[in-house]
């Protein structure tokens, strides 16, 4: 069906430009203008071009904090969205248990992102943490997220995965629960199994919901910080030295407000491109598996 | 006997989600010296002291109540700002719909450590530093989009014959908007309010930069716990158990929409 074409709905939308804008325009064109100076002090400024883009371009910090965020953003995914449809097709479909299923499925989301890393540092503490307790104590196996890299890895994995698996799994949820009953029935008459019963009914209807957990894991994760800068501070060494932690050293703590900017733009771009891509891709193979 | 080994499943599941949480909880119900002093699984010395200290502290309570009423703001302006643009993007095709559409996700994402300073200089030189408003009108930036998204897909699954009979029974399209349509996507309305609350409670850097005192939110007035001595794990803990109580609410409210169909249109 066609959308009625009609520019008077720009009118609608006026209000969201408008404060969207506000807030989004300023500060980028701000953040734009810083990149391309070198700030010495409160009006004093050089004009540098294309310089801190350079320069940041040729940071291997940067490059290496870059893959580290690649690899953590897969991870995240890869694990965080099937893990999140499996429990939404385990869930109760109605009554109190469901309603109960769904409130405490929702409490990680709920909790301040600092806060998040709190709860983990007192969690796997070895002495006071019922986490590091067990493995440390109880299983005799070593595990400080303060001294090794693979465990600080996995102690950020672990939470990443315990704070927002819930959002992909309200989301698959709601998805699952639009499905009219009738396509059940149809699939059981065909004599489905299980598994095409999810393949051709489930999973098509479940895209969109799916596109939307997608994108903003991806999103999320790709700008991580307070979690891991709480939790690890980034280290053992750079170890969770995430994109987010690294730039909050160059911007903020060694006040080089100029390479900062460039920095936010360059992250901004990818952030940006991979969104791009993910949200076309992702509506193709809509369309394709609707017809 | 599938069905069995899913509950189990989705049973260990649900014991791991509430583990760390628990573990708050037995530690917010301890004193600080306790909890360094003896490994306890259950609350040993029982103590409701952390609690009693952040409801007669005002520099902690009001911490709940300045967030409460910026995430409130912030929830009512995204709705009332995305209903109208969302039924726009649903309904009618105009110039640049698709590319507006597309730059109101973009502002998801943009990482906030560098972008919070020039949001510092923009509220200070309208003069809305340290006030509610402010932070409510910069979460709107992350907000906003993700409401139009979300209620998009609410409203394209509703079919567009309601809104043409209506049309020609003479209904105005405001209040046919109001009195037939936003009750024909409630369960939307629902959602998203919970989406908005959520993501409005949980941030931090943007409400940090913008407040000082009189709006500070509880999720910065808790790094104050770091003294001399280290942390106060048992004080931390409690105003933690604390920060879940108003979401978990507002998730009671919305649970029978997310039940029914947030993907009404999304399908």
């Amino acid at each position: 069906m066609e959308k009625w074409p009609d520019n008077k709905a720009w009118l609608l939308v006026l209000p969201v430009f408008v404060i969207v804008a506000f807030s989004a325009i300023i500060p980028l064109l701000t953040v734009i203008n810083y990149s391309v100076q070198d700030i010495f002090g409160p009006g004093q400024s050089v004009f540098v071009g294309v310089d801190w883009f350079r320069e940041m371009l040729q940071d291997y910090r940067l490059r290496e904090a870059l893959w580290r965020q690649f690899l953590f953003s897969g991870l995240v995914l890869i694990i965080e969205i099937p893990l999140g449809v499996l429990i939404a097709l385990a869930m109760p479909k109605r009554g109190w248990k469901a309603s109960a299923a769904l409130v405490t499925l929702a409490l990680p989301l709920l909790i301040p992102w600092n806060t998040i890393g709190t709860i983990w540092i007192i969690f796997t503490r070895p002495d006071i943490g019922l986490l590091g307790a067990v493995i440390n104590n109880l299983l005799g196996i070593p595990f400080d997220h303060t001294a090794s890299p693979l465990d600080a890895w996995i102690t950020v994995m672990l939470m990443e995965v315990w704070h927002w698996t819930p959002l992909v799994a309200l989301l698959a949820y709601s998805g699952l629960r639009a499905i009219p009953e009738a396509y059940y029935q149809a699939a059981r008459i065909d004599g489905a199994s299980a598994w095409s019963t999810f393949l051709y009914v489930q999973l098509p209807k479940m895209r969109g919901v799916l596109t939307i957990a997608f994108l903003l894991r991806f999103m999320d994760s790709f700008l991580i910080y307070a979690e891991p800068f709480v939790l690890t501070g980034g280290g053992p060494g750079n170890s969770t030295t995430f994109l987010s932690l690294y730039l909050v050293k160059i911007a903020l703590l060694q006040f080089d407000l100029g390479p900062g900017a460039a920095f936010s733009l360059i992250y901004f771009i990818i952030v940006l491109l991979f969104s791009f891509i993910f949200y076309q891709a992702l509506q193709r193979v809509g369309k394709g598996e609707t017809v | 006997m599938k069905v069995r080994k899913r509950s189990i499943a989705l049973g260990i599941y649900y014991f791991l989600l509430l583990l760390p949480i628990y573990w708050m909880l037995n530690m917010s119900l301890r004193t600080n010296a306790s909890i360094l002093a003896t490994f306890s699984l259950f609350p040993t010395d029982f103590t409701l002291e952390n609690y009693i200290k952040i409801f007669t502290d005002a520099s902690w309570y009001m911490g709940y109540v300045n967030a409460i009423i910026y995430v409130g703001m912030n929830t009512v302006i995204s709705l009332t700002v995305a209903l109208p643009a969302a039924y726009a993007f649903s309904r009618y095709q105009f110039v640049g719909d698709k590319q507006m559409f597309f730059w109101l996700l973009t502002n998801r994402m943009a990482p906030a450590a560098v972008f919070a300073l020039p949001f510092f200089q923009l509220y200070s030189s309208v003069g809305l530093l340290d006030t509610h408003i402010a932070v409510a009108l910069a979460h709107c930036l992350f907000n906003v989009p993700l409401s139009v998204w979300i209620l998009e897909g609410f409203m394209s699954g509703v079919p567009r014959e309601i809104d043409e009979t209506a049309f020609i029974d003479g209904y105005s399209l405001p209040r046919f908007f109001i009195t037939i349509f936003i009750p024909l996507i409630k369960a939307g309305v629902g959602v998203t309010a919970f989406f908005c609350f959520m993501f409005s409670w949980v941030e931090l850097l943007l409400a940090r930069t913008l407040t000082v005192t009189n709006a500070k939110p509880i999720s910065a007035i808790m790094t104050r716990t770091i003294s001399a001595t280290g942390l106060d794990y048992g004080l931390l803990a409690a105003a933690g158990i604390l920060t879940i109580l108003p979401g978990a609410l507002v998730i009671w409210f919305v649970r029978n929409y997310m039940a029914k169909g947030f993907a009404l249109g999304r399908v």
